[in-house]
């Protein structure tokens, strides 16, 4: 073990890239359980930031986090007037669309790092890769992304917090991230970055899993699966409670 | 009292939502409607996605029905045939209102077609009642009895080919015609997540012509089997009924639905019929200039 770190150690120097940090990401719980009374989880996500002789290593570098949630293949309808009524005019499909993304960073992200690095890293919402299907003209693909961030943005789905990651002693880094209770389920990854003079320098990722558990996880699945009882089991719900009602209130 | 909806995948305030429930259990009960006309749009209007909102808003009606269905029944003011005929109908109706839910959802116009729906049938019936409301009240005010409306059916369903008798509406007409108008609210019953009842009773009335004393207990058997066979259609299909909704709905409406009875015995049926098509007509006003107005959400994200 010490022979093995002592290996590591050596190497990254002889390798030249002394100077390149390391991440220690965690986050404050690995899965969220959403059951009954769930509103949303509040997501501690911390870590340390080393030079690999196991020294502070956070001056001058920035900490970008982004906590990422499931894609999914989504049409974005947008409503114009025609006619005097507002309908659904437009469209757009997107073939992957993440149902949960935030950032959250030390400094405003166009201050740590140049376009270009942040549109490859995808680092703010400016940056979401959406893969538009079809053939479509770069104005109006902006105008739905930014519909679309817009929209998210106000259900609390997508957000982008600058001066969010706090830093300490020049080693610990920790950002706080709220999922709402409209969270889908899945795999959620949280990339955390270190940038240091407009260059990323270390990265790590870290993964969360939101699910259903308990009544929640068998309600979902049966809907799903077993429509036909389902249906049934709702049927019979609702005229034995108009039922029982009717003889309840006769006897008052 | 957060409650987490497992189908609509959100948290909502459980207490609201019963209480959303007791308002229009209250309506059904007083005016012998479903009030899913109120539940559909105040459920979209809290967050509930709108699939879910009519899937559930159906299961909500069948309970405020059950129980009015069984105190007409217990007076004879069910007529079993022509209920079979509007069930059979209504079952078909769902059938066709669930293939046009597809195919307008596909299209992206499901909330139009609902909207204007709304606005229509609404705004239309509404009027219609507030008219004859009015006129009812100051012949009373006036104290000369309105002369008796004969009562007889459309021409157009006269010429409808074959003829049953249907003893209890006392009337001697072509089943086809409550087919079809049994059909036409299983459709709307499956698109607006309505039971359909304020627009099955004036054409009850007006279209076929039925005897009054069999009308409300007719239309609620109808809407009773028919909203079961939404939620079932629903289930089947579009998977969106959220039984935890579903329940919470059910237990504001069954215990609203039985208050609003008994106050409808103490008021007078004309001041009533005011006070729905009031609010039948106020709901239509605010659909119509929600379709005007600039919507909140230009954008809408639909799963591929």
């Amino acid at each position: 073990m010490i022979a093995r770190a002592l290996f590591l150690a050596a190497s990254l120097l002889l390798l030249g890239g002394a100077r390149e940090p390391v991440l220690v990401p965690e986050i404050s719980q690995h899965e969220i359980q959403v059951r009954q009374g769930f509103t949303g989880a509040d997501l501690l996500l911390f870590g340390a930031i080393l030079s690999p002789e196991g020294t502070r290593a956070m001056q001058g570098t920035d900490i970008v986090i982004v906590l990422e949630g499931p894609a999914r293949s989504i049409v974005l309808r947008e409503k114009q007037k025609v006619a005097g009524i507002w309908i659904n005019a437009d469209s757009t499909e997107f073939r992957s669309a993440p149902t949960f993304f935030a950032v959250a960073s030390t400094r405003p992200i166009d201050r740590i790092i140049d376009d270009k690095t942040a549109a490859i890293y995808e680092l703010g919402l400016k940056w979401l890769q959406l893969s538009p299907i079809g053939v479509i003209d770069p104005a109006e693909q902006r105008r739905f992304s930014a519909g679309l961030v817009d929209l998210m943005q106000r259900q609390g789905l997508y957000q982008q917090s600058d001066f969010a990651v706090h830093t300490s002693g020049d080693v610990l880094y920790q950002a706080r991230i709220a999922l709402p209770s409209s969270v889908q389920t899945g795999t959620y990854t949280a990339e955390t970055f270190a940038i240091r003079n407009g260059r990323v320098v270390a990265s790590a990722i870290t993964r969360v899993e939101v699910r259903k558990e308990g009544f929640e996880r068998f309600v979902a699945l049966n809907a799903e699966n077993n429509g036909l009882i389902y249906g049934l089991f709702a049927v019979l719900l609702s005229v034995g409670m108009g039922w029982l009602a009717g003889r309840l209130f006769a006897l008052v | 009292m957060d409650v987490y909806l497992p189908i609509a995948n959100l948290a909502v305030n459980g207490l609201v939502i019963v209480g959303l429930g007791a308002l229009t259990g209250l309506l059904s009960g007083m005016f012998g409607v479903g009030g899913g006309f109120l539940t559909t749009p105040l459920l979209i209007f809290y967050g509930v996605p709108p699939t879910v909102a009519a899937a559930s808003a159906a299961s909500q009606v069948t309970g405020a029905s059950v129980s009015g269905a069984f105190a007409h029944a217990r007076r004879g003011g069910i007529d079993y045939q022509m209920g079979g005929v509007l069930v059979a109908g209504g079952i078909l109706g769902t059938g066709i209102g669930a293939l046009l839910f597809r195919l307008l959802q596909s299209l992206g116009q499901i909330d139009t077609v609902i909207n204007v729906l709304y606005v229509l049938l609404l705004g239309g019936i509404g009027g219609l009642m507030a008219h004859e409301s009015v006129t009812a009240l100051r012949a009373q005010r006036r104290g000369t009895p309105l002369p008796a409306r004969k009562r007889r059916h459309h021409p157009l369903v006269a010429s409808l080919p074959l003829r049953w008798r249907f003893y209890r509406s006392g009337l001697y007409i072509s089943p086809l015609a409550p087919l079809l108008l049994g059909m036409a609210t299983g459709v709307l019953t499956m698109l607006m997540g309505i039971g359909g009842g304020f627009i099955l009773v004036p054409a009850m009335l007006y279209i076929l012509g039925m005897g009054a004393s069999v009308v409300v207990g007719t239309s609620l058997f109808q809407i009773l089997f028919v909203t079961m066979a939404t939620t079932m259609m629903h289930a089947l299909t579009t998977r969106a009924v959220d039984i935890v909704l579903a329940s919470l709905l059910l237990l504001g409406s069954v215990s609203g639905a039985q208050i609003g009875a008994q106050f409808a015995q103490k008021a007078k049926p004309e001041q009533l019929r005011l006070i729905l098509a009031v609010i039948v007509f106020g709901v239509a006003v605010r659909m119509a200039l929600g379709l005007g107005y600039r919507p909140d959400e230009i954008y809408t994200v639909v799963p591929l």
